[in-house]
């Protein structure tokens, strides 16, 4: 089952909220980043709202014998072309800009929030509307609509700051609607809408939750480029001259560059590390509240835990006669996240394959099965960390370099996925997914390649080959994909095939042809096989021998006939027991097993 | 393919039919008296009735409207108020600089955000956390302050560069490349910020995907499956946002080359801005409409190459 993970703020009240704010800023609190950039804002607005008592002069007071004056006591920071306090202009402009930037962000979030929560929860007419809005806002560049309206408007900094707000208001509305739009038919708001909450109550209680934490990161993202762009306005000449801006400071300072080049620095200085703390300020909130980060990488320095050994019911080996192609000794899988809770997720598993031989792995799902599949072909997902010996053909896969692992994918072992369609990629003919493997790993010509790919797609059943060949994935059916699958796990010749779930994704009459396959093919090519399933029915059909699997585990082992015959671990038996009595539920096993049919 | 192209076209048409729209409303209803805004205070009130007359200022909006489509589509955008040059002609003669520019920034942006994205993806560890710094610095500062840093330490202090002006590659390719240079570097930097972030997270995404196991299941060697697989899948979502960072350097470039003293598309705009130049304005407008427009239908169909299902549906 493929649950989207709900989000935690699911049936969070009002009170509790409020503690999450305070927490949020608790914990922006410990991230030094953040607390570097919420000092700066700080002091930013600390100094703009107290700038009359602050500031040495009169902002706008000229003084020709101070013209371009260098830094004084009387001027700490020197005077402007007009004779101008420079220390004085600086702080009184914070309050433009910050206003400004404010009233940008306002109304843009007004505007974005309320549009995105109504397109995105009632849909209609009014997303077809607001949505093409949106895309039309987003066509010109800001600048140039600025420009326009300036135009008409002259030079008033509220109304370019609240034009803007209108201008950028869809990078509210986006984030918005598409929040809405995910958590809409999710069962959480069905069921609160099924009890009959209200509409309003529902967008408060349970939408607006979940849009809160992006929301707040894109208004710090916004004020930043609000301050950044009324500042490009005034730096034209197009801001209204009368007050102090740092925008048009900087354009005071750009046209005396040559004798006063200090007269730049100052707003210059003032406008970016603003727009870097907001930027920067806005990141922090998202590594807090999102936890994104690289937080898939593995934590290799802590040690790898011990993982005990437990006993296994063990059922005497099939065939002593065949070669061994694969042992597994103590395998261990664990997923350990910096900051993260480390999972186990297979726990000291053993597991022999001879040649010719099908060996079942069966559990339930989250048992463990795939993770043992992938760690034995060293594919497991980043993060992941593994311990143990993976014998294949005397070599143990465990210790060998990357390059030699290379060499046995696909021409010692291969693998067939569980899910077709979402294992070929879209972007290339099935043709050329193919080819290419087939190419490297064989070291054949292209047209020979080609070749025995068109042969290896009639083999695998495909009615017509060279138009499957030529086909883009999304193009066949998933049953026809999954038989490109397999095509391809066997176009090297492998020694070994991993099947993992094979026939779960496809329909039930599919599913037989599928099995049958592999079946045949396994015969054909004298390979060893692991067949990961939930299903006896497959496990009876196919398997030579068998291993079941628990949390992690394998429980119990050994030839299928035997397991069937004389079920000993008590797992085994509740399996066997949830397949044979239908009517009794049995928690976890039910799923699996009600719909998937008895052995035959 | 030929469906595709012309659904793509007709939407942009109907784009810049509303934008053209609401930009004439909004200019020359929203603008007041503006034959007096041309004249002054001190002209006479029949001096004022005779120039709305002769502006066509007189008549019903609607009518208006109609006349300046009827022109529009003919290529005629209709003539300065206040130097009476044709607004077509003054946009064509500046228009192939501000594209040199904005292009080159798009081209440089592309180019550059490729490696150091698929590293930071693909590598991890430090060069990730260099990468994501460097890129969200390149993303916070404004744009016109790079191209002021630039100016001042290679332009002025090291003379490495002309600080101002333009030379036409047709006169001199070294001295095109002389002005050019800086400012695209200053318009590159945000793109080149944003389309590395994209490619970063594209990368790391469709590493993520099922048909990359299976790719390396088949023994495909890593760089065939990164730089074949992955950034194919990967490019279509860093080709969209260099789709927007294309929208966005077309506005930077106005305050750009204004410090770089370029003769582009910023230095009429800021001109007819401030006398409120409607026309010019309008035509400014529109134009940028149709090259957003045209921009947006190329990389849509370089998406579609990209990306068979695009295509096809």
């Amino acid at each position: 089952m493929n649950t989207a993970t709900i989000p935690e703020a699911e049936i969070s009240t009002a009170p509790a909220e409020a503690g999450a704010q305070l927490s949020l800023f608790r914990r922006l609190l410990r991230n030094p980043v953040a607390v570097v950039s919420m000092a700066w804002l700080a002091l930013l607005i600390l100094t703009s709202i107290f700038s009359p008592l602050l500031a040495p002069h009169d902002p706008n007071l000229a003084s020709l014998q101070d013209v371009l004056a260098n830094p004084s006591a009387a001027h700490p920071l020197g005077a402007d072309s007009a004779g101008r306090d420079v220390l004085s202009r600086l702080l009184f402009a914070g309050r433009y800009s910050i206003a400004g930037a404010l009233l940008t962000v306002v109304v843009s979030l007004v505007i974005g929030v309320v549009s995105g929560l109504v397109a995105g929860y009632f849909g209609g007419w009014f997303d077809t509307i607001a949505s093409w809005t949106s895309g039309l806002l987003m066509a010109l560049p800001g600048i140039v609509a600025l420009l326009a309206a300036r135009a008409v408007i002259g030079p008033s900094m509220w109304w370019a700051m609240a034009i803007f707000g209108v201008l950028i208001s869809p990078a509210f509305f986006r984030l918005v609607y598409a929040s809405v739009a995910a958590v809409r038919d999710e069962l959480y708001v069905d069921a609160a809408r099924v009890a009959g909450l209200s509409d309003t109550r529902i967008i408060a209680r349970h939408i607006l939750t979940v849009v809160r934490a992006p929301v707040i990161i894109q208004a710090a993202m916004v004020a930043g480029i609000a301050i950044a762009i009324q500042a490009g306005l005034e730096f034209l000449g197009l801001g209204d001259t009368t007050k102090p801006t740092w925008g048009e400071m900087l354009n005071d300072g750009f046209a005396n560059i040559y004798s006063s080049p200090m007269l730049m620095l100052w707003p210059s200085l003032v406008i970016g590390v603003t727009s870097i703390a907001l930027t920067l300020l806005g990141n922090a909130m998202r590594d807090v509240l999102e936890r994104s980060g690289s937080a898939s990488r593995s934590n290799s320095k802590t040690p790898m835990p011990t993982v005990s050994a437990e006993p296994v019911v063990t059922h005497g080996d099939a065939d002593r006669s065949a070669e061994e192609l694969l042992s597994v000794e103590h395998l261990t899988v664990l997923y350990d996240p910096p900051g993260g809770r480390q999972v186990i997720v297979v726990k000291d598993v053993a597991l022999n394959v001879r040649r010719g031989e099908v060996h079942g792995l069966i559990g339930e799902s989250g048992s463990g099965k795939t993770q043992t599949a992938w760690a034995i072909m060293r594919l497991l997902p980043e993060g992941a960390r593994t311990t143990g010996t993976i014998t294949f053909e005397g070599q143990d896969l465990s210790t060998v370099s990357p390059r030699q692992m290379q060499r046995v994918r696909g021409r010692k072992i291969a693998y067939v996925p569980q899910e077709p369609m979402s294992n070929l990629d879209a972007s290339f003919t099935i043709g050329h997914q193919l080819v290419e493997p087939m190419r490297l790993c064989l070291g054949i010509s292209r047209q020979e390649a080609r070749r025995r790919a068109l042969d290896l797609l009639a083999r695998v059943g495909i009615p017509n080959p060279e138009l499957t060949f030529r086909a883009y994935p999304h193009e066949v059916s998933g049953g026809m994909a999954q038989r490109v699958l397999i095509a391809g796990a066997i176009s090297c010749d492998p020694d070994l095939l991993i099947a993992d779930e094979p026939t779960t994704a496809l329909d039930v009459t599919v599913q037989a042809e599928v099995l049958e396959l592999l079946r045949d093919l396994q015969k054909e090519l004298n390979m060893g096989m692991i067949l990961v399933t939930h299903n006896f029915g497959v496990v009876a059909d196919l398997c030579d021998t068998v291993s079941v699997m628990r949390l992690g585990r394998i429980v119990e082992t050994g030839p299928v006939m035997d397991i069937f015959a004389n079920p000993t671990h008590e797992y085994t038996r509740s399996l066997f027991d949830a397949i044979l009595d239908e009517e009794t539920s049995r928690g976890p096993l039910e799923n699996d097993t009600t719909d998937e049919g008895v052995p035959a | 393919m030929w469906t595709f192209i012309a659904k793509r076209l007709l939407s942009g048409l109907v784009l810049v039919a509303v934008i053209s729209t609401l930009a004439f409303l909004l200019l020359y209803v929203g603008s007041g008296d503006i034959a007096r805004h041309i004249l002054g205070q001190s002209a006479t009130a029949q001096g004022v009735a005779q120039k709305r007359a002769q502006l066509g200022l007189d008549r019903p909006v609607l009518a208006q409207y109609l006349t300046w489509v009827e022109h529009a589509v003919r290529g005629d955008l209709g003539q300065s108020w206040f130097t009476g040059q044709q607004v077509t002609q003054g946009i064509l003669d500046r228009l192939d600089v501000t594209l040199s520019l904005v292009v080159g920034a798009t081209i440089l942006s592309a180019i550059v955000s490729v490696v150091p994205g698929v590293a930071a993806a693909t590598r991890g560890g430090w060069i990730d956390r260099t990468v994501q710094v460097v890129t969200m610095l390149g993303f916070a500062i404004p744009g016109y302050l790079i191209a002021l840093a630039l100016a001042i330490e290679l332009a002025i202090n090291l003379g490495w560069f002309k600080p101002t002006g333009y030379v036409n590659p047709g006169t001199s390719i070294a001295g095109w490349l002389g002005t050019v240079t800086l400012p695209i570097l200053a318009l590159s930097a945000g793109g080149v910020a944003g389309v590395t972030q994209q490619v970063r997270g594209s990368v790391v995404d469709a590493m993520r995907r099922d048909y990359v196991r299976t790719l390396r299941s088949r023994g495909l060697p890593e760089q065939r499956v990164v730089f074949e697989h992955i950034l194919r899948n990967a490019g279509g979502p860093a080709l969209a946002v260099l789709a927007v960072q294309f929208v966005g350097m077309f506005g930077a470039a106005v305050i750009v080359e204004q410090i770089f003293a370029i003769p582009g598309l910023g230095q009429i705009s800021v001109a007819a801005t401030q006398q409120g130049d409607i026309p010019m304005v309008m035509g400014l407008v529109v134009v940028t409409a149709i090259i957003v427009v045209l921009v947006n239908l190329a990389i849509d169909l370089f998406q579609g190459w990209l990306n068979p299902k695009v295509r096809l549906s």
